[in-house]
């Protein structure tokens, strides 16, 4: 641009185009005038989606085509109900930003995948519908929407995705074609192996079996800090030291706090579901409550209740705690 | 002699805050640059904080380099002064990059002008004696007071009501040549070109309050300044504290938390905890006021980013306009896309160019299109980022979505009037949300419905 252009007698509010005929156009805005471009929304959910390769690749080589088939239900039936939900609303498009992909996986890989197709389906559009859409969208809901979505179908087809409902696999590892962990020792008194449910040669929902997996893809997330470590950490904790006092106290004796540790979807829930940031806490402090709850409560679940497993109540429990927990966590500002 | 970071209570940095790219090579390695006298400057009566300055001047009359032109008369106001020889037009109101439209005064330049040379001699060249004997403290603050001088780190608050004698005891001066801000590098280069006149105007400000320590916090990413700054502040007590890099370190709370350990209390001053913080800009106007009697007519301004051809730091005169400014750097690049008065994170953006730059302003910053954030404001996740990063640890999500729906009980509740609006949750906000945006837009409802009661 030449110095010409920017004199006095050009219009005063414009500069005038230069000889090529291409002028600057200027912009206001408000501050801060840069942003950090490598962390969006939709980078977050990328990283989600990154983070579940491990457990996806798990639960493939254990429930083979099961685990593929269950998964691609729920995404495209996720799918296929937001475009569908938004469509109705009116909005402009939002597929873009990954999280319908995000709850789909994580739906199917929490149902039984040995659950017919319609129960995914449902499950989706309940998840989609009244998990999030509902609430007004991607933001605004108060509960975990994978979570919303399995806990309709868990009672709506309690038959289904009882102890039942994970019995009759026809895969090549012989241990996945018994009852669940959690279910055989709750039932039966049957203990398994802590290298068993380390690894995941177990039997369950495709994605809770394996802890290694989950470990690797939640410790991802967490140096991503796309998850929050405080609620895993507080998960975690509250489950170590309520399994330490009932194996001091001997009330389980081959059922130990590492076997509650590695065993039904603990360790999925608490990197991959209770994280979820929109139904869970703002503040540090908050989500380290939030997540100790959540443990509580698993306990509480697995201890006392019909059920073998609480993670999915636990999550949804404390999720309607979170408004509580913002307002009552709010940090002493510097200087006060 | 210059002492280590270890022997301040501080930890050399603060809880939270950003690290945005530095980007300060654009103008690093320019030393400073004297531009020509314009044509024609605009004075605003208001440039500082407190209540605008009185006009002494009437049109048609002919005014000389550094004669009064506008009086003080509330103590909490400042003087201003003509930079150049010329003759006053008629009354105008011209608007500031921040919004506000103030009367100002124009003077059009006449007959002979200093050259660049005798300004630069004038204004920066030569020695600056390191010694305070013969002078008064009295003496001091009335020099400051009478060379108009405010805060030159942005806020503009006068400096003669900083310095002068105050209710609460203030044991230490810090001397802020942080520079937190991407892009700019004006105090760098102050600093590095005539750190002199940095130590001098401080030794002085330090005479005037009658106190004992003088603190220089310096950004380690500025290593030249530090070692220039430490050379000439040799055989004085003055002491020099190196910061981490980190985004707000500028801000005069998190300055006195990393040097001192000290925090200063919600809605309080730095007086408050026995503090007083100054722009390294303002020693040098300081120096120049009381060693040489020159009032504050010119300053330092960094004029840079990718959207300007030639970017440099210059001492310019007070009231020329952005557009001579961009000039004399060869002007706007093809695809500079926002100008910014001040740095990226707090700078006020504009689109008129022949606005004044005022006392409070030292940089010019043109973005480019690929510079300003593209990414489409999206819903808020609650991921918490922003509590992560905010500095005053507020909650900006809640502030901004009390803001948002004016719930002002929600909003006071969050401490809205806590927020320094440094940007630092903007910056990180994977949503995009103009959350800075909101939370002013709430101060300003409160500050209404307060007026209105």
């Amino acid at each position: 641009m030449s110095d010409t252009n920017l004199k006095k007698q050009s219009l005063p509010n414009k500069i005038k185009p230069d000889e090529t005929g291409e002028a600057p156009v200027i912009q206001v805005g408000h501050s801060p005038h840069l942003s950090n471009e490598s962390f969006t929304t939709r980078r977050m959910m990328i990283d989600v989606l990154i983070a579940l390769l491990p457990v996806v690749g798990m639960s493939v080589y254990i429930f083979q085509l099961y685990a593929v088939k269950q998964m691609v239900i729920c995404l495209v039936a996720c799918l296929a109900a937001e475009a569908a939900f938004i469509k109705m609303r009116n909005k402009s498009f939002s597929l873009s930003d990954c999280s319908a992909a995000v709850t789909g996986i994580i739906l199917g890989l929490s149902l039984p995948a040995t659950a017919p197709w319609y129960v995914g389906v449902i499950a989706s559009v309940v998840a989609i519908g009244i998990g999030k859409v509902i609430f007004g969208g991607l933001g605004m809901n108060l509960f975990n929407p994978a979570m919303v979505g399995r806990a309709f179908v868990m009672i709506a087809f309690a038959g289904l995705m009882a102890a039942s409902g994970y019995e009759s696999l026809h895969t090549g590892i012989d241990a996945i074609t018994q009852a669940t962990p959690l279910n055989a020792f709750k039932q039966m008194g049957i203990s398994t192996s802590i290298k068993d449910l380390f690894f995941g040669l177990t039997n369950g929902s495709p994605g809770e079996t394996s802890a290694l997996a989950c470990l690797v893809g939640g410790i991802y997330l967490c140096i991503r800090r796309t998850a929050s470590w405080e609620i895993p950490a507080g998960i975690i904790a509250i489950v170590l030291i309520m399994g330490g006092l009932a194996d001091l106290m001997g009330s389980a004796s081959d059922w130990t706090v590492l076997h509650h540790l590695f065993s039904g979807s603990l360790l999925f829930g608490a990197f991959f579901i209770a994280t979820d940031p929109v139904s869970s806490p703002l503040t540090a402090k908050g989500k380290f409550i939030f997540g100790a709850g959540i443990g509580f409560f698993i306990m509480i679940l697995r201890f006392f209740s019909g059920y073998p497993e609480g993670v999915m109540f636990a999550v949804l429990l404390m999720n309607a705690l979170t408004p509580l927990l913002n307002r009552w966590t709010i940090p002493a500002a510097m200087g006060e | 002699m210059a002492l280590k970071l270890e022997q301040f209570e501080g930890n050399g940095t603060f809880h939270r805050g950003v690290h945005p790219p530095e980007r300060k090579h654009f103008s690093a390695d320019a030393p400073i640059e004297v531009i020509p006298t314009p044509k024609e400057v605009i004075i605003p009566l208001q440039q500082h904080i407190g209540a605008p300055s009185k006009p002494l001047v009437k049109p048609k009359q002919e005014v000389a380099y550094g004669d009064l032109i506008g009086d003080n008369e509330a103590f909490i106001s400042a003087k201003l002064h003509s930079p150049i020889f010329g003759v006053v037009q008629k009354m105008a109101v011209t608007t500031l990059p921040n919004g506000r439209h103030v009367p100002a005064i124009r003077i059009k330049a006449k007959g002979r002008q200093f050259t660049d040379e005798e300004n630069y001699r004038e204004l920066m060249g030569g020695r600056w004696s390191k010694s305070v004997v013969g002078y008064d403290p009295d003496e001091v603050t009335r020099a400051i007071n009478d060379a108009g001088i405010v805060g030159l780190g942005g806020a503009a608050f006068p400096t003669h009501v900083k310095i002068g004698p105050g209710k609460k005891p203030v044991d230490t001066l810090l001397v802020n040549g942080c520079e937190c801000e991407p892009y700019l590098t004006a105090d760098d280069r102050l600093m590095r070109d005539i750190p002199d006149t940095v130590i001098s105007g401080s030794l002085l400000s330090r005479f005037a309050m009658g106190i004992r320590d003088i603190i220089i916090g310096i950004e380690e990413n500025k290593p030249q300044a530090i070692a220039s700054i430490r050379k000439a502040a040799a055989g004085t007590d003055i002491k020099i504290a190196i910061l981490k890099t980190k985004y707000p370190q500028g801000s005069e709370k998190h300055l006195i938390k990393a040097v001192l350990n000290r925090v200063v209390p919600m809605g309080g001053l730095p007086a408050d905890v026995g503090v007083a913080v100054s722009n390294v800009t303002t020693m040098t106007a300081v120096a120049r006021a009381v060693i040489r009697s020159m009032p504050l007519t010119h300053r330092v301004v960094c004029v840079t980013g990718a959207g300007i051809v030639q970017p440099k730091n210059l001492l310019v005169p007070l009231g020329i306009s952005y557009r001579e400014l961009i000039k004399f750097c060869g002007g706007l690049t093809k695809d500079a896309a926002r100008i910014l008065s001040g740095g990226p994170m707090m700078g006020f953006s504009f689109s008129d160019l022949d606005m004044p730059l005022t006392k409070g302003t030292g940089g010019v910053t043109v973005l480019t299109h690929d510079d300003i954030k593209k990414e489409k404001e999206t819903a808020c996740l609650r991921c918490g980022r922003c509590v992560d990063v905010c500095p005053m640890n507020l909650v900006p999500a809640r502030l901004a979505v009390a803001s948002k729906h004016q719930d002002l009980t929600m909003a006071e509740k969050y401490k809205i009037r806590g927020c320094v609006e440094c940007g630092c949750c903007a910056y990180v906000c994977p949503a995009s949300l103009p959350l800075v945006q909101h939370i002013r837009v709430g101060k300003a409802l409160i500050m209404a419905s307060k007026t209105n009661k």
